[in-house]
């Protein structure tokens, strides 16, 4: 089974107003407001640790919900937030590149 | 609302300083005539005071931060100040004259993924350019700054201060802002010197060059909305805050002196002396700032432009009286709309 490892994108700012993140795309200014489980992926986007680590780390003891159904619903948002450009996704561990 | 509205009103609610601005130095390589600061280092914070300064900021909330000067590339240690910002996560805006911006450096802004680079432009004329700068060759080294960042996709805009000198230049400067693929701003006010001194304010434009600004389409959009009279004001208007300084938004000297607002200098702490959180919440200034409201303003709560006016309390501070009416300000609402504020009228 391959991983899925997430990385903020480079090209965004991000913080934690008022209890939600809010990410602001320096690419064309965009800006968004992240639910808590997209919050909490964005924080633990390290680039390093496998989506499926993160969502065993710090979404399954937080909501009630199995494994297999958070990895799912994880999947799709990251993917989501991909697709927005302030995520990045590889199947390999994404290096710094500063 | 949009989401940048619902954002701002969060951050008021929580008390979140969601906009700063940090000033790295005050020294300068160029000495533009209306220019309110001294250019003197007056003992400038270390790159380690910065660094723990940014994370406190970071951890209090700011999302937005304007760095600037002076002329912030003057100091070495400017691209390591901007990595460790982008580093918190701040969404910086970055102004310079550009007079140190090769192709490297460009290059190097572009790594940084900045929200924007500001550059000021005077006019399309050196000579007037540079007569107001007092450097010669400085608008074509800020012109082929603006260039090289342009080429390497960073979100460039011109700041157009208008002046006596330069009152006539604007629409040329916006014509060579969109040839090269750069933004437009135009500021028609004068900021009196922070040591108080108001003979800069001298510099500024008249009354007829104002009201040609303020029925420029190209400036304003639509001149009848625009310039239109002021709507009643109602409670939504009385009960309002004047500015977001201080409520959402803040500015620390390359001292470590904290003001509401870069153009607010009230004194409320020093983030060399206690953390930057501890002043946003717990200045007795900011609480003073954060308590008036537009019915707290004796002269301007009466006023028909209470509701629309760009009334900037900073400027009533430096006229004596962060609750006052700022003249610049009325002068703008009477140039738009044709109608005297109050303040004129208790004037005259």
């Amino acid at each position: 089974m391959s991983e899925t490892f997430v990385r903020r994108s480079r090209k965004t700012a991000s913080r934690m107003v008022g209890g939600e993140m809010v990410v602001l795309s320096v690419v064309d200014s965009s800006l968004f407001n992240l639910n808590e489980t997209a919050s909490i992926l964005w924080q633990a986007a390290d680039g390093r640790t496998p989506l499926r680590a993160i969502v065993e780390r710090e979404i399954i003891p937080r909501f009630e919900v199995d494994a297999e159904t958070a990895y799912r619903d994880a999947l799709d948002l990251v993917r989501e937030l991909g697709d927005q450009g302030i995520l990045e996704l590889a199947d390999r561990p994404i290096e710094e590149n500063r | 609302m949009s989401l940048t509205e619902e954002i701002n009103v969060r951050a008021v609610t929580a008390g979140v300083p969601l906009v700063a601005h940090l000033d790295i130095t005050y020294r300068c390589n160029e000495r533009c005539v209306h220019c309110y600061l001294d250019h003197d280092d007056g003992g400038e914070m270390t790159f380690a005071e910065i660094d723990r300064v940014l994370g406190e900021m970071a951890e209090a909330g700011v999302f937005q931060l304007t760095i600037s000067g002076g002329e912030p590339l003057l100091r070495k240690d400017c691209f390591p100040i901007l990595r460790r910002a982008r580093d918190l996560g701040f969404n910086v805006k970055f102004k310079t004259n550009g007079i140190l911006i090769g192709e490297g450096e460009a290059a190097a802004l572009r790594d940084l993924c900045l929200d924007s680079v500001q550059i000021s432009i005077y006019s399309h004329r050196a000579d007037v350019h540079d007569g107001i700068t007092k450097v010669k060759g400085s608008l074509e080294r800020s012109l082929a700054a603006a260039r090289f960042l342009v080429s390497q996709g960073l979100r460039v805009k011109f700041a157009n201060v208008l002046m006596r000198d330069n009152a006539n230049d604007y629409p040329h400067v916006q014509a060579l802002a969109e040839e090269i693929g750069a933004g437009f701003t135009l500021d028609p006010t004068i900021t009196p010197h922070l040591n108080g001194d108001r003979s800069l304010l001298n510099l500024g434009i008249n009354r007829e060059a104002l009201n040609k600004v303020m029925r420029d389409e190209r400036l304003v959009g639509n001149v009848g909305e625009f310039c239109a009279p002021p709507a009643a004001v109602g409670d939504d208007e009385l009960n309002s805050f004047p500015c977001s300084a201080g409520h959402s938004a803040c500015y620390i000297s390359p001292y470590g002196d904290f003001y509401p607002c870069v153009q607010f200098p009230l004194p409320c702490g020093n983030v060399r002396r206690e953390s930057f959180g501890d002043i946003w919440r717990g200045s007795p200034q900011l609480a003073e700032v954060r308590s008036v409201k537009v019915r707290d303003l004796p002269v301007c709560s009466t006023c028909v432009h209470a509701g629309s006016c760009t009334r900037c309390p900073g400027l009533a501070y430096m006229e004596g009286n962060f609750r006052g009416p700022s003249s610049a300000d009325c002068a703008k609402s009477f140039a738009r709309t044709g109608i005297e504020s109050a303040a004129m009228r208790q004037r005259s």
